[in-house]
């Protein structure tokens, strides 16, 4: 009656243990971010700080360049070892995490799979070795998960072999860093027939005149992430600077949203560990009515309720990880676990806030933080209601 | 320049150790790592064969059961190649018989122009492996580096001492053990720890090193652990009420002391 195994659910495929070297990159992690973040993680949140010489030293270790093939200075790895990276940076900083997220999903991807030898020579090796940061232009101030409603255009000057951009982009990570090499952006370059637009992905090299940084945004959380507005007037880049075939733009940018995806619930899972381990800690510490807060069950059960999230949310991560790393179709896996993973770290931050009392509304307490920072999850890289539209159309509901 | 660095691999000082109750020694049955105090000799050997323009480090280790967990860390910041003694007849070695295992591994490395040791291990605290590593390859030795310089054919040594440091230096070759300020160790990046995985380790046992068994392990120990007791605790200190003569009793606590 309920037909065939979905041979997605291969169980081979659902067991998630790590290789030696992804344990040993997960130990390097965790011992940079002792060390080199969590000492300062609450200060750089505090001041809005984005630390330039951080970021490179997560460069030295290699970090944004895990999934890249060697013979451009990759790892040479895959999605599950960059999913092991970024689950443990969170547990410390999301802003770090998504920093390695954007630069590696968002910067470095799109160059690796739509670029031309040529392009890829000429980006990726300073991208995959972190000493320069990219950026990926959709959004717009007009169009967000409607990102077929680009205005952004690009005009071709065929005299001059150029591209001439006007427009704005809006909420773009990295994109105004000292790092920042490129934005990838979208625009309309003409019409694709049927009154839609046709729309290109170029790349525009940071400094070049015409393209405008705004100041950076005062944001929620993510205080130590880059995010900028965008602007172009009669913004000049050559006409080699066409990423991938021209009217694929928005097509290119769908084909490589899963892997984000997975990659943001990543780092929607360290951000549950990290609750998780707070609370674990702290109800059995903190003294109230003279017993540990967590010999009350109002406690022990919320602090519960975040170890299932966390047990839930890593089977969800490396399950899809895993079979984008086999090859195989992984779409609905990767919505399922960034709509789960992330509405499940917004869960769990709201209750470690909860169970921290008075300190877990004071910023310098982590769980705070974290809390603060959890709420773009649910937003960035498809909204969970975007997640729920595709899981529906993959579950072939005639949903629009 | 070829350095060999000895190094020893250690139960997780994170988790819960245990003693076994039957040979009074630290439970080493789970996950080894490589003892943090090793890991700026391995820096100091990179920086120094980097300085030299070439010459490869090597690590020389020591353990029971084939664990090889802790090497791949150091081979990942960047050393070349791993000699591994392990035998189960080494189990319950004392200080003097790893320094003999060592020195016979140490031969086996060719042309070897510095062995650098930490100053002791963060498990078993002796802090003579060095010294008798030295003695029985015939080797100058100096202790406590706290900064290692190559000069020709000589290596110079500020080494630590209570007050500041002693300047030495020796002919090579020579065995350096290193203090934990003589350099910053790296982290493996994710390249050195993919590149670790095809690096040689040379596992060898006793036989291979013209070791008779029983002259190691519990059979060779010239030292016995009879009973493993618990520190005493800290005893509370002396309270005194400042009558307006307080000075005078620090100074006199102090004078007592000889630090003034």
């Amino acid at each position: 009656m309920l037909g065939a195994t979905p041979e997605a659910y291969d169980p081979d495929l659902m067991i998630v243990e790590l290789n030696d070297e992804q344990l040993a990159l997960r130990t390097v992690v965790h011992d940079f971010c002792e060390a080199e973040i969590a000492p300062h993680a609450e200060a750089w949140d505090r001041d809005h700080t984005f630390p330039a010489d951080t970021v490179r030293a997560m460069g030295e270790l290699g970090l944004f360049g895990i999934p890249f093939p060697e013979a451009y200075g990759g790892g040479g790895a895959d999605l599950t070892t960059l999913c092991v990276a970024l689950e443990e940076l969170a547990k410390y900083d999301q802003s770090m995490a998504m920093t390695v997220e954007a630069g590696v999903g968002l910067g470095a991807n799109p160059i690796f799979h739509f670029g031309t030898e040529e392009q890829r020579q000429q980006w990726l090796p300073d991208l995959c070795a972190g000493r320069t940061l990219g950026g990926f232009g959709l959004t717009e101030p007009d169009a967000g998960s409607d990102a077929g409603g680009t205005r952004t255009r690009a005009v071709l000057d065929e005299a001059a072999g150029e591209w001439v951009i006007n427009g704005e982009k809006a909420f773009i990570t990295n994109s105004g860093t000292e790092l920042t090499s490129i934005v990838t952006i979208t625009a309309v370059t003409g019409e694709a027939g049927g009154g839609r637009p046709e729309i290109s992905a170029i790349v525009v090299p940071a400094g070049t005149p015409g393209f405008d940084v705004a100041r950076p945004y005062r944001k929620m959380g993510w205080h130590a992430s880059d995010t900028h507005g965008l602007a172009f007037t009669d913004c000049r880049v050559p006409e080699a600077n066409l990423l991938g075939a021209r009217g694929k733009g928005f097509a290119q940018f769908l084909a490589i949203l899963d892997e984000g995806r997975v990659a943001i619930a990543a780092v929607a899972l360290g951000v549950i560990e990290c609750c998780l381990a707070e609370c674990q800690r702290y109800a059995n510490e903190r003294m109230a009515f003279g017993r540990p807060i967590g010999a009350n069950q109002a406690v022990a059960f919320k602090v519960a309720d975040m170890a299932v999230m966390a047990e839930c949310a890593r089977g969800l991560v490396y399950g899809a990880a895993r079979l984008r790393d086999a090859g195989r179709p992984f779409k609905k896996e990767a919505a399922i676990a960034k709509l789960y993973a992330t509405e499940a770290a917004v869960t769990a931050t709201r209750e470690a806030t909860q169970v921290f009392g008075g300190y877990g509304y004071i910023d310098e307490t982590l769980v705070s933080r974290q809390y603060r920072d959890a709420k773009i999850l649910e937003i960035g890289e498809g909204t969970s209601e975007i997640q729920r539209l595709v899981i529906s159309r993959e579950l072939g509901l005639p949903v629009t | 320049m070829n350095i060999v660095v000895c190094v020893k691999q250690i139960p997780d000082p994170a988790e819960p150790g245990a003693l076994d109750p039957n040979t009074k020694t630290l439970k080493r049955d789970g996950k080894l790592i490589l003892d943090e105090s090793d890991s700026y000799g391995v820096e100091m050997a990179l920086q120094l064969a980097d300085a030299a323009g070439g010459g490869e480090v090597t690590l020389v280790s020591m353990a029971p059961n084939s664990e090889t967990s802790g090497l791949r860390t150091a081979l990942a910041m960047g050393a070349a190649k791993s000699v591994l003694v392990s035998d189960p007849a080494l189990s319950g070695t004392d200080a003097l018989g790893t320094a003999k295992i060592l020195a016979a591994a140490i031969k086996r490395v060719e042309g070897a122009d510095l062995i650098l040791t930490a100053t002791e291990s963060s498990d078993g605290y002796t802090g003579t492996v060095p010294e008798q590593i030295a003695e029985l390859l015939g080797l100058p030795s100096i202790t406590f580096a706290k900064s290692i310089a190559i000069d020709g054919g000589t290596v110079k040594v500020q080494r630590q001492t209570e007050a500041g440091y002693d300047e030495c230096e020796a002919p090579l070759p020579a065995v350096v053990s290193v203090t934990a300020g003589v350099v910053e160790p790296r982290y493996p990046s994710f390249k050195g720890i993919m590149a670790a995985k095809s690096k040689p380790v040379d596992e060898v046992d006793c036989a291979a090193l013209g070791i008779d068994p029983g002259s190691v392990g519990w059979a060779g120990g010239g030292q016995e652990i009879v009973t493993v007791e618990a520190a005493p605790a800290r005893e509370a200190g002396e309270v005194v009420e400042d009558d307006g003569t307080g000075f005078e009793k620090i100074v006199a606590f102090l004078d007592n002391l000889k630090v003034i």
